[in-house]
């Protein structure tokens, strides 16, 4: 058995490797990136950082949709305990305030911290991509789809056993067979139906 | 599932790491709309790039945390049925809304509004899957179950090599998309 100074001494080895990786892309990079405030390549970089965190010092990886199941199931907890409760997926993984869930309401508060910092905060109403394309005069059509879109990403994430998070990013760092064949869909089914929508 | 990390000691960790992706999140501008969609119209490449990049990153550094410092992986199964079904509904929802669970967070943190109707939606989601669980449990789920595999084990390689494979074809497609905007 290695000593806890021993796996520390570690970590602080991977991340000295690593930190090359950022640096050569930015390196490489010809183009100026404008979508974020910071370079994709080191935001990246940063999330698979952040990754080795999670799993060293707390034991878990990175991940999100739970944390929307376990919402949905406290409050049906709250109006009808003995339906929820008896529900299959809820006996298996009872809603609660658990570890996923404080990481993912962290998430809004993060990106509202670095929003706020970064001068990019601002209530903002329908995006302009969706105005340009469908004029004033379909609002409701967005609301519909981005409402239908919560359902479907719901259900994709807990049939599939995650999200972009759990399945794209820590799963596929993890070479775990089902994320890989998941994120794959996920992006097979996301071009098709934006390709419908634009 | 009730684990040691949900007992209090870890939970300051929950509030660090959450924050801290949530930060990196906005400031990668993946919280935006018209850049998830304009990912799905190979419009704009910043998705990719950041997660190409994430799982570069981390996947060097959990193989080495994992070989050298007993760190443990949380690896879902493999259930064929249920990863190609789960994985084509959450895109078609991906694209439907221009939000993921964790960017729709951060979109609604960094004030766009309508991410509330998204975030909504999946909460109004996850519990029809729950509603559905005990049907899907008995079909979908049940489709193609493999257990915990990793890509490595499957193909008989090992993961040092795979890794290695991986960096390379991640660097690659990294740099030929450092020339296109």
């Amino acid at each position: 058995m290695r000593t806890y100074t021993d796996q520390v001494k570690y970590a602080f080895i991977i991340l000295f490797l690593c930190t090359w990786s950022p640096a050569f892309a930015e390196a490489s990079q010809s183009t100026v990136y404008t979508a974020g405030a910071w370079s994709p390549y080191v935001v990246g970089a940063l999330i698979g950082v952040l990754s080795w965190c999670t799993f060293f010092f707390a034991g878990k990886k990175i991940g999100v949709s739970s944390f929307y199941a376990s919402v949905s199931g406290l409050i049906g907890k709250a109006v009808a305990p003995q339906h929820t409760m008896g529900l299959a997926y809820f006996k298996e993984k009872p809603p609660a305030v658990n570890w996923e869930f404080v990481f993912a309401l962290s998430i809004f508060v993060g990106a509202a911290i670095a929003a706020i910092t970064g001068g990019e905060f601002g209530l903002r109403g329908i995006p302009p991509m969706w105005t340009q394309h469908y004029g004033t005069d379909h609002n409701v059509l967005y609301g519909v789809l981005g409402f239908t879109g919560g359902i479907l990403a719901a259900l994709g994430s807990r049939i599939a056993g995650g999200c972009t998070s759990g399945h794209g990013i820590s799963g596929t760092l993890q070479l775990s067979v089902s994320s890989w064949i998941t994120v794959i869909c996920m992006f097979v089914g996301g071009v098709v139906v934006a390709r419908l929508i634009y | 599932m009730e684990t040691d990390s949900d007992k209090g000691s870890k939970m300051p960790l929950a509030i660090v790491f959450g924050l801290i992706f949530g930060f990196l999140l906005q400031k990668g501008g993946v919280g935006k709309y018209a850049v998830i969609e304009g990912q799905l119209l190979f419009q704009d490449f910043t998705v990719v790039r950041v997660m190409l990049s994430a799982v570069l990153v981390g996947m060097i550094g959990i193989y080495f945390l994992h070989k050298n410092a007993n760190t443990k992986l949380h690896i879902e199964p493999t259930q064929v049925g249920a990863n190609i079904i789960g994985g084509l509904v959450f895109g078609a929802g991906f694209a439907c809304a221009g939000y993921c669970p964790g960017t729709g967070a951060a979109a609604l943190g960094q004030g766009d509004i309508f991410a509330g109707i998204f975030v909504a939606g999946m909460i109004v989601g996850s519990y029809i899957y729950a509603e559905a669980s005990a049907f899907l449990n008995k079909t979908v789920k049940s489709w193609g179950d493999k257990g915990k595999i990793t890509i490595p084990q499957v193909l008989h390689i090992k993961s040092g090599i795979v890794i290695t494979a991986c960096t390379l074809l991640f660097v690659g497609i990294l740099l030929s998309l450092s020339k296109v905007q």
